[in-house]
């Protein structure tokens, strides 16, 4: 593998990472993120790229006690789902086995290395 | 619309094969299948070939051909990829084939080999299953994206764990008599709810094992099968698949399955039949919560009731509808790509009487149903079979 980067994805880590996130709604009010050239809800080609709201809300999570090998060392993690208005990202939330964790619990989204290949995750703080 | 009929059907044992190469196992189920429709390889049109980590786990592409010809035939052939679903979806393909006519005999199976890979190996390969930018590269697994699945569920409608280890005892139970099942195994709640945790809420009972092996049926058209005797038995009456996005983070709802729903209100429609009219399912079970979101996708429960189903003995022998008698892929086993094809082989047997759980199917049930799934219910396929006059 050469280290090729993942075109508008890795444009919006980029951005998620110095803390500009951003979504794209498209006119019917769908959020959706990169890459896309349309809404996967509706077709719709007239995406606007928006802020991503500071604060998410985690919608559902679970604590990955058996990882792929590329988070061998990361397990146990908590792995999340939050809503940020329109969109959903999905991350780690750090430093937790999971036991204070809660649906409904607000967090910011931010981008970290992983501890097992250092590669770069989406993660949520609270 | 035509039916497509089942002239025969075949199976490898599921279990933990490392040894056994794909082509190998997938010639085991098809041979018996070809041979159990009474018919020989030279008889074969066509062969649709479901297969989801050949590609990493015998580091083998073009697999079509090699299906085809492990069975004595170089008729034409495809691979069909659709993750866990994909030979549910193989055999659609295969009903659409036979119906348009221009096909009269097709075997549509699949086959997995994926213990050869090793627990790690094989998490990782099943991880292909799920959006790799936005899932995989933040930490999903296949029991975290269901797990991800049963909280919202229990957020939403309520229901607990204890709920979904009598799913996993029901289906343990099934597979009791069923040597073909990869687990033959009798487990209780406690044992369940006591197992090492994988991704909470689930314990290593709310999952199915890593299994090897194969499954084949034989379809046929009604001329071919009216010219050659077969036009009795059982048939596949109606067919459906829908679509979701893939990511469960751009679903609208995490406590529901529409690809499911639509599969199954395509395969009714196409059956001319009403939920109420199915006498049994196997439905996807690859997590205890998957066989609640199924049972509700499938209109067979109101959404939020299912969750109580399985401890309350309505999905169990003798309930009101028996569901995975065949053990489901919670025991019987889950060699990915043979899933779909070994669910339609179990109704076929169990509607005609030769499964070992046939006993526990009623005289008066014609209907049977299969729901095969695929990744976190971005893709389903549902088959109606049907016992003809």
């Amino acid at each position: 593998m050469t280290d090729a980067r993942d075109g508008s994805y890795d444009e919006f880590i980029d951005a998620l990472e110095s803390g500009d996130g951003y979504y794209y709604e498209c006119s019917n009010g769908h959020g959706t993120l990169p890459p896309r050239r349309v809404c996967p809800h509706c077709g719709d080609r007239e995406l606007e790229t928006v802020a991503l709201p500071a604060t998410g809300e985690v919608a559902t999570y679970t604590t990955v006690a058996v990882p792929t090998p590329q988070f061998e060392d990361d397990a146990p993690y908590v792995t999340a789902i939050a809503t940020f208005g329109p969109v959903r990202l999905t991350g780690i939330i750090p430093d937790t086995s999971g036991e204070n964790v809660a649906i409904g619990q607000d967090v910011t989204a931010a981008v970290e290395p992983t501890e097992t290949t250092d590669e770069r995750t989406i993660t949520f703080r609270r | 619309m035509a039916e497509a009929y089942i002239g025969g059907t075949g199976m490898t044992p599921f279990g933990a094969f490392p040894d056994r190469t794909g082509r190998e196992l997938f010639a085991e189920a098809g041979l018996a299948a070809i041979e159990d429709a009474g018919l020989t390889p030279e008889s074969v049109d066509e062969v649709f070939y479901g297969n989801f980590i050949g590609t990493l786990s015998e580091n083998q592409g073009h697999q079509g051909p090699l299906a085809a010809e492990a069975l004595g035939t170089t008729a034409p052939s495809r691979r069909v990829e659709s993750a866990c679903a994909s030979s549910g979806l193989a055999i659609r393909d295969a009903v659409r084939a036979v119906r348009t006519g221009d096909v009269d005999v097709v075997v549509a199976g699949g086959m997995e080999r994926m213990s050869n890979m090793g627990t790690a190996r094989a998490t990782d390969g099943l991880a292909r299953a799920a959006d790799d930018l936005f899932e995989v590269r933040a930490g999903v697994t296949f029991p975290a994206a269901y797990a991800l699945l049963a909280r919202a569920y229990f957020d939403a409608f309520g229901g607990d764990r204890t709920d979904l280890a009598h799913i996993a005892v029901k289906n343990h139970d099934n597979a009791l008599v069923n040597d073909h099942a990869h687990l033959q195994r009798e487990i209780t709640v406690d044992d369940v709810l006591e197992a090492p945790e994988i991704a909470a809420p689930f314990g290593l009972y709310d999952a199915c094992p890593i299994s090897d092996g194969a499954a084949a049926v034989v379809l046929v058209s009604p001329s071919y099968a009216a010219e050659h005797g077969l036009d009795s038995g059982v048939a596949i009456t109606g067919s459906g698949h829908g679509g979701d996005t893939m990511a469960l983070q751009d679903r609208r709802s995490l406590s529901k399955t529409p690809a499911t729903r639509d599969a199954a209100e395509k395969a009714y429609d196409d059956a001319g039949i009403d939920p109420t009219d199915v006498g049994l399912a196997e439905v996807h079970d690859c997590f205890t919560i998957a066989e609640v979101l199924a049972l509700e996708g499938l209109g067979l429960y109101r959404y939020g009731e299912a969750i109580g189903a399985a401890r309350r003995g309505e999905t169990r022998r003798g309930g009101t509808l028996p569901v995975n008698l065949s053990g489901g892929l919670k025991a019987k086993g889950h060699p990915v790509g043979a899933t779909g094809a070994a669910q339609v082989v179990a109704v076929r047997t169990l509607l005609e009487g030769t499964h070992p759980r046939s006993d526990a199917v009623g005289d008066d049930v014609t209907v049977g149903l299969a729901h095969n799934a695929g990744g976190t219910v971005a893709s389903a396929t549902v088959h109606v079979l049907e016992v003809m006059p």
